[in-house]
This record gives structure tokens, C-alpha cells and sequence, in this order.
């Protein structure tokens, strides 16, 4: 084993824009979006029929007939037939979850490049044989006699034909992860405005980054969308206001417009090592410093579901002997506006930092001038397994453009678990 | 436990008619059982930027196991979290309509000019209407006499007419005080705060306390019995408040010395059996009582802890029929005898370090009453007690304090003509008279080894009686 990791580059990244549930996309697959992304960034890094070290890439919401997503995608797209692939699935955190994958056989000189991504439906969705039916038909194949088979067959009913469909709920307390972060926002204090404001100024800023032409490099027409459907340059904390409680109760908090909405849609990034990246003559972007992944105990110790990502952040800052105010750039995953201020208050609060991370001192409040500047997942959308490459993309870019410094990425996941990384200007 | 008029209100037709036509409606006062939680609901911290207490509530509120909320205030978060206090997040702004509280604790020491008394006001404004039936408003701030600057002075007097205000709006029976606590005392909080915080405080409302510097206590403190190897003697023990007295003094780990007079001798042995004390009969206008009870205390005990001079009585006549005997019946009982008594057993040493001396005073000697000059006089006596011994006592690390009833339900106001007792009974803030139990739980906390900070104050025992505010 090679005990010396070298550094990582991120190159730059693609993705299609994010469509919401049943819009443009509804037809596309999650393998038609996946390998539209890798043929872009093909186009983009001139990879046509290159050997890649591998494609990590997946997505939470799958049939079961894509086992092999991510090489059936590669096997479709310009890259050569000889690149490596494999899924990875963590639900919200797939997409950065894969490029630490990819980064760290690079920095263990497994590899020399990769591409890292991920991609999501809503819409074509990974309908399944309602329950009762699926074992009638399985007892039914493994019945060995006439009779046996006529046994299974007489418990058919028509109510089985309706179908197993995928639920937005965690499996240990049914709760769904809207109702679970209203939790959250109730036991932070967080108020309706201050999520509103933060909702608004996601979309605000995406639409900037749109007008600005920021984001031509990266986002790449598909089937008719060029930018990203659910964006409201036009929104208002006045039409905010007005939308109705979805979680929470009445007098919740959290409505479809400060929370992300289901939406379709794919991401990629390239990364290499230095050496691979100077001899195809492409510009590194940014490095890859470090990352952490932390979960917690949302079923038995009351955690809230999404805190998970306020624990993984004071290991990996230990160990790199950073502050939380040292960065020039907070990419934070927006699932919920709550959830973010919830991630906030829990780093500024010195009962959560001495009790829960086990901190002398909290972590202390960032500047949030500098927090997802080009926007984040509440404009964009969040196709679940997009989110993380959307993310690394615009953070590299964000880093290759001011020359230094050093971001952060922040990323809450189902089943309480978080992902947290550092990059730094190249 | 309830009177006749407050059986009578909360029937429905009783509710209906008392809200149509503005009776009075008086709640049934939670009254502390052992065993319960200091406070049993949610807890509102808040405090005024640069107050100084943060760290020591937060310390008694983790020992006392309360579920706390606090605003998200980095300094009192960061005592919190110094104290282990596992507070959770107060937000008015995004809280739910249910969230209620059994208390509200403001720490206003940070308050030094009258412009930031607004803190206490955004702090109260939108939790007040959250207090829970039997709830606490408590208020903490820096005596105006030991403040640094004028208008820190100013600022901190003026906390005196917002929490007798609030005692006055809160409902259902919760209850608001004012704890002034001196500088270096910060430390000397928890009797008092628990005391306050918990249905022992029942009857006390819109008191306010002066708490000093203390030392700490020599144990550890359980504060299930905190007078545990305690001598506590009692004055006119055999019956009515002195009885009360005595039975929550045992209660909470005392070893009870009741005293009265020979005519009271079997209520009075009944009385200690009950609660394993020890009886003591003696006349204390005897010119010999004095030295008998010193005596008796260093000879079988070695000295006595807390003295509780109860015994008193009452001669009603106005002034002008009043003969010279009623006066000094009265005086004599109430007013020389605890003088007496008080300083043999200091001139002997018989009351021993961190020693807790306590008087019942009254409402009559805070306001004076008709028909009542003897007795008037004799209680303002008792205040002028605690007020003269105060400061003389700390140099032995005793304590004196008095408490001052209100409307009692006892034998004596029992025997009151109706108009005059329902009159004394509605008027306070708790629309309801007093209970013997009620003065005993506020002897006890002054008799606490953990009250060595509270010398000098005299407490009424009233619901915040109108009379004498």
C-alpha cells in the first residue's frame, strides 16, 4: 500500500438542469440523465473515448434492473467501455459521498482520475408489486404441486394491483424528513421569517448566477430546460409568507416554499491528480482537503434526523487545525432552510457544542454573507443523489475564481447521517 | 382545603356566575407533597445582557432536574452549558401555542440604567400569558444600595413595581418575587430559588428578597430533609401555625423542641409524638423562661439550630378601651418575650453556628390595623427585631429573619365575623386566605443550612395581601 496521499484536484463538473417532479424530465430515466451528465463533461474536459481510473456515481430512487447504474450509463456515454464503474447510494450525501470515493483512490495513487456524480427521478419513479402480491407470486414459484399452485393463485384479490410505491419516510418512525426537521425547527426556536429570508435568498442568488452567465460552464440544456425549473427570480418574503404550513402543524413553520421541492435531475465532476490533470492540460480548479462523515442516533436518543452533519464538522476541523470562521465559502446543503439554521444555532450554542459535539467552546457563527453564494438547493432543487455534485462543482469554481482560501460543504442525509468536506483553492 | 366560597365558585353555575358578574375566582393552590420535582414543567431562563447570575441558575435549575428553556443568548447559553444544564431553545418568535411554562426566571442584574428594563419586558411580554396554574415569575436583581452608579440604582428599584405588577395580573394562582441579590452572593442562590420555584412558596407572592454573600454549607445537602441533625425549638407549638411549623420542621429532618404553655401540655405532647419531637412547657413572660430554655437546650442537645418564636396572641380592643392589661398581655408575648429569650441564649451560646433565628411578624405590624394597636405594635416590634440583629448575628454566621403573615385559615380567623373574614380572605392577588403550612414551608426555607445567605428580610405570607403593599 502507497503510504503517501497526494493531493486531489477537482477539474470542474457538469449537470443538467434540475427539473421538478413530472415537469420536462418525466420520462427520462435515471440512466438517460446520468449519461446526458458524463457525455457533457465529456464535451466539456475533451474525454471522448478516454480510459477513466472509474465513475463512482448513484441515486437513491432506483429500479431494481439499474443494479448497475453508474456502468451502464458509462457503457452509453463517449467515455471508453474499459472505464470502471460502480453505484454508491447514501441517500442525500451519494453525490459527495462519490467523490470522496473517487478522491481518495486518487490521493492513494490507486487511481490517476475519475469522475464522481449522481442523479435522481421523482417522476419516473421505482414503482414496486404491492407486497401481498409479490409473495403470492413467489410462493407461487416455488410451489411444487398442482395444488400448492392453486392454493397461492386463490389468494390473488384486486386490491394487489396497486402498487408498492417508494415513501419519503424514514423506515425506524414513519416520520417523513419534513416532519422530522420540524422537530428540529421547534427545538432550535427557528422562525418562519428568518427560513423565509434564506429561501429567498437561494433563489435570488441562483438567479443571479444565472444572469451573471456564472453557471454557463457547468449547467447543460436538456429535453428544452436551460436553467433550473424550479428557480423564482421573481419570489418575494411577501409571496413566501404567504404559503401555507406543510410540516409541522398549523402553526409550523416549514412550507413548500422554504423546503426543497422533489425534483429530477444529474451531476458530475472530474477529478484527477495533478500530474493527470497538467498532462491533459486542464486547469485545476480546486483541492480536495479532507471530508467526514458522521451519523447520529435520531431513534433512540432524540438527535434531531439531520444534525448529523453538526458533528461531522469539529472532527474534521481538529484535524485540520481550522476554525469554522477560516472559510471564504459555506456550501451547505439547503433540505430545509430550517435545517441549515438548526446546523447554524447548533455550532453557535454552547449547551449543543459542550453537551452533544463535547466542545470546551462553540464553534461560532459564520459569516453568512459568505454562505452559498451562487445559490443553493432551495432554488435549484434537490434531485437526492444530484445534490452533492452540483455542489463540489460550484464550490471548485467559487475557489478557482478567487485564486485561495478554503470552503466547506456541509451535507445532511436520511437516516441521520451527514458528510462535511474541505476544499482549497489550487 | 378549599373554603366554602371557592367550593361554591368552581361548580359550573358558581364559574359562570362569577365570571358574569366579576366575582372573585380563586384557584386551588398546588401545595408541595415530598417526593415531588422542585417544579413540574417547563422552565423559561432568560437574563439581561451582562447580568451575572446565568452561571448559578443554571446550576440550580440542573440540580433541581428542571426542563429548561432558555432565549438563544450566548452568555446564557455558555453558563448553561458551564452549569451542564441541558437547556433546550426559547423562541417567541417560532414557538407553538402550546408551549407553556410553570415557570419564567429573568435574571435582571445586567440592568444598569432604567432604558434596559425593556429587556425584562421582551422577555416577559411574550411568556407571561404561557404561566401554568400554580406558576412562578421570578425575578432576580442587584439591591439598589449596592449598586455601582445612580442609574443602575434607579433601574433596579423600579424591578420592585413591575414584579408586584405581575403578581398582580398573573392568574391561577402563580405567584411572582423579586430576589435582590447582592454581589459575591451569587453563589447563594439555591435554597431560595428552589423555595420559590416550587408549590412550597404557594401563598408568597410579590415579595421582595435580599440575598448576601454565604458561606458554603458544611455537607452536601439532601434536600429532601435538608434540617437533618437539625434542633429546631418552637415557640407556641401545640396548635394552629406553631403546630404547622413544627410538623414541617420535622418533615425536613429536624429534631422539633415544642414549646408552650403547661395549659397546652397534652395538644402539645399529642403534637410532638406525632413527629418525634421534644415537649417543653414554660410561660415565656416568666422571668425564669428564658434560662429554663436555654438551659434545656445546651443540657439535652448541646444548643439549638433554629428558633422559631411563634407564640403569640392577640387582645382586639381600640385604643381608647383598651385597658393597660390587654396592651401588655400582648406586648409582653410577642414582642419583649422573643427579645428575652433571644439574648440568653446568645449570651449563653446556645444557639449554634449557622444558626437560624426566625419571628412571625404580621400584616397587622407592616400596616397597622384597626382595633389592633397592641398587636400593630408588637409585630412592627418583631420586624424591628430582624432589622436591630441582623447584621449583628452575621458575625456568628446566624441568621434572622421574620415572616409576615396575612390571612390565615386558622381557629383564630374562623372565629372572625363573615363580612370582615371574607373581606381579609379575597383581598390579595390570590382571592383566597393562607394555609398554618404555608408560613411553616417559608420558616423552613429560612431555616435551611443552605439559607445563610437570607438575613434581615422579613416575608409576607399574605397571596400579596392589598393591605400593607
Amino acid at each position: 500500500m502507497n503510504q503517501n496521499a497526494r493531493r486531489v484536484a477537482v477539474l470542474g463538473g457538469s449537470r443538467i438542469p434540475f427539473a421538478r417532479q413530472n415537469g420536462p424530465y418525466a420520462k427520462a430515466s435515471n440512466q438517460d440523465m446520468l449519461t446526458a451528465t458524463l457525455d457533457a463533461l465529456v464535451s466539456k474536459f475533451d474525454l471522448e473515448g478516454e480510459a477513466l481510473g472509474e465513475v463512482a456515481a448513484g441515486a437513491v430512487l432506483k429500479h431494481s434492473r439499474d443494479f448497475n447504474l453508474t456502468r451502464e450509463a458509462v457503457l452509453g456515454s463517449r467515455l471508453a467501455p474499459e472505464t470502471p464503474a460502480y453505484d454508491v447510494q447514501q441517500a442525500c450525501a451519494t453525490g459527495l459521498e462519490a467523490t470522496i470515493a473517487v478522491a481518495n483512490k486518487i490521493a492513494l495513487n490507486q487511481i490517476e482520475c475519475g469522475i464522481a456524480g449522481g442523479v435522481d427521478t421523482t417522476s419516473d419513479a421505482p414503482l414496486a408489486l404491492n407486497e401481498d402480491l409479490r409473495n403470492i407470486l413467489l410462493d407461487l414459484s416455488r410451489s411444487k404441486s398442482t395444488a400448492a399452485r392453486a392454493r397461492a393463485v386463490s389468494r390473488l384479490r384486486p386490491q394487489q394491483i396497486v402498487p408498492e410505491v417508494p415513501r419519503n419516510a424514514e423506515p425506524r418512525t414513519g416520520l417523513s424528513m419534513g416532519d422530522h426537521t420540524a422537530i428540529m425547527a421547534t427545538e432550535w426556536g427557528i422562525g418562519r421569517v428568518e427560513q423565509d429570508e434564506l429561501a429567498l435568498a437561494s433563489h435570488l442568488k441562483l438567479a443571479a448566477a444565472y444572469d451573471s452567465g456564472w453557471l454557463d460552464d457547468q449547467v447543460v440544456p436538456y429535453l428544452g430546460l436551460t436553467r433550473d425549473q424550479n428557480l423564482r427570480p421573481d419570489s418575494s418574503l411577501e409571496k413566501l409568507a404567504k404559503l401555507r404550513p406543510v410540516f409541522g402543524g398549523e402553526d409550523g413553520t416549514m412550507t413548500a416554499g422554504n423546503s426543497t421541492p422533489l425534483s429530477d435531475g444529474a451531476s458530475a465532476v472530474l477529478l484527477a491528480s495533478e500530474e493527470w490533470a497538467q498532462a491533459h492540460g486542464i486547469p485545476v480548479q480546486a483541492f480536495i482537503t479532507d471530508a467526514q462523515t458522521a451519523a447520529v442516533d435520531y431513534v433512540h436518543k432524540r438527535e434531531g434526523l439531520l444534525m448529523a452533519p453538526a458533528y461531522a464538522m469539529p472532527k474534521m476541523l481538529a484535524r485540520n487545525g481550522l476554525t469554522l470562521q477560516e472559510f471564504d465559502f459555506y456550501e451547505i446543503h439547503e433540505a430545509f432552510a430550517a435545517q441549515v439554521l438548526c446546523t447554524l444555532k447548533a455550532w453557535e450554542d454552547p449547551v449543543y457544542c459542550r453537551e452533544r459535539l463535547g466542545l470546551d467552546e462553540p464553534l461560532g457563527a459564520i459569516d453568512r454573507e459568505r454562505l452559498n453564494v451562487h445559490g443553493g438547493s432551495i432554488g435549484a432543487g434537490h434531485p437526492f443523489g444530484a445534490t452533492g455534485g452540483r455542489i463540489v462543482a460550484t464550490l471548485a469554481k467559487e475557489l478557482s475564481e478567487r485564486e485561495s482560501g478554503h470552503g466547506v460543504i456541509s451535507v445532511c442525509a436520511a437516516g441521520g447521517l451527514g458528510v462535511t468536506a474541505i476544499m482549497e483553492a489550487a | 382545603m378549599a373554603d366554602r366560597y371557592q367550593q361554591l365558585i368552581s361548580t359550573p353555575i358558581g364559574q359562570l356566575v362569577s365570571k358574569q358578574i366579576g366575582l372573585p375566582n380563586p384557584a386551588r393552590l398546588e401545595r408541595f407533597r415530598p417526593g415531588q420535582p422542585v417544579v413540574s414543567g417547563p422552565v423559561a431562563l432568560g437574563a439581561a445582557a451582562g447580568s451575572r447570575l446565568g452561571r448559578g441558575l443554571a446550576s440550580v435549575l440542573a440540580a433541581a432536574q428542571a426542563e429548561v428553556l432558555t432565549p438563544m443568548d450566548e452568555e446564557l447559553r455558555a453558563a448553561a452549558a458551564d452549569a451542564e444544564l441541558h437547556a433546550g431553545i426559547w423562541n417567541p418568535d417560532a414557538a407553538t401555542e402550546q408551549q407553556r411554562f410553570k415557570a419564567l426566571v429573568f435574571d435582571a442584574t445586567g440592568i444598569k440604567a432604567s432604558g434596559q428594563l425593556i429587556e425584562a419586558w421582551a422577555f416577559l411580554h411574550p411568556t407571561i400569558r404561557r404561566v401554568l396554574g400554580s406558576g412562578r415569575v421570578i425575578v432576580l436583581g442587584t439591591p439598589p444600595e449596592d449598586c455601582e452608579s445612580p442609574d443602575e440604582a434607579i433601574a433596579q428599584r423600579a424591578l420592585e413595581g413591575l414584579v408586584r405588577a405581575v403578581g398582580k395580573e398573573l392568574r391561577r394562582g402563580a405567584t411572582a418575587q423579586l430576589l435582590y441579590v447582592r454581589p459575591g452572593a451569587e453563589d447563594a442562590l439555591e435554597s431560595t430559588v428552589r423555595f420559590f420555584l416550587s408549590p412550597r412558596s404557594a401563598f408568597v407572592s410579590g415579595q421582595v428578597i435580599r440575598i448576601g454573600p454565604a458561606p458554603a454549607p458544611d455537607a452536601a445537602i439532601d434536600w429532601a430533609v435538608p434540617l437533618t441533625g437539625k434542633i429546631a425549638l418552637v415557640t407556641g407549638a401545640a396548635r394552629g401555625i406553631g403546630a404547622a411549623i413544627a410538623e414541617v420542621l420535622a418533615r425536613d429532618g429536624a429534631h422539633v423542641v415544642g414549646l408552650d404553655v403547661p395549659a397546652m401540655s397534652a395538644e402539645l405532647t399529642a403534637g410532638m409524638g406525632s413527629i418525634g419531637g421534644s415537649v417543653l412547657t414554660a410561660d415565656i413572660t416568666d422571668a425564669q423562661a428564658p434560662a429554663e430554655i436555654a438551659g434545656y437546650l445546651l443540657e439535652h442537645h448541646g444548643g439549638a439550630d433554629v428558633v422559631v418564636h411563634n407564640a403569640g396572641v392577640t387582645r382586639d380592643k381600640t385604643l381608647g378601651r383598651m385597658t393597660e392589661n390587654l396592651w401588655s398581655t400582648v406586648i409582653d408575648i410577642n414582642l419583649i418575650a422573643p427579645q428575652r429569650i433571644n439574648r440568653e441564649l446568645f449570651e449563653r451560646d446556645a444557639v449554634r453556628a449557622n444558626g437560624r433565628i426566625v419571628g412571625v411578624s404580621s400584616i397587622s405590624g407592616i400596616a397597622g390595623n384597626a382595633g389592633q394597636t397592641n398587636y400593630s405594635t408588637s409585630k412592627a416590634g418583631v420586624i424591628g427585631i430582624v432589622q436591630e440583629w441582623a447584621p449583628r448575628l452575621a458575625e456568628r454566621a446566624v441568621t434572622i429573619n421574620a415572616v409576615a403573615p396575612g390571612f390565615i385559615e386558622t381557629q383564630m380567623t374562623a372565629a372572625m365575623p363573615v363580612v370582615v373574614r371574607e373581606a381579609g380572605r379575597r383581598m390579595n392577588s390570590l382571592a383566597q386566605g393562607g394555609l398554618p403550612v404555608d408560613v411553616a414551608e417559608t420558616i423552613a426555607w429560612f431555616a435551611s443550612p443552605a439559607s445563610g445567605g437570607v438575613t434581615g428580610n422579613v416575608v409576607r405570607v399574605c397571596g400579596q395581601s392589598l393591605i400593607g403593599a
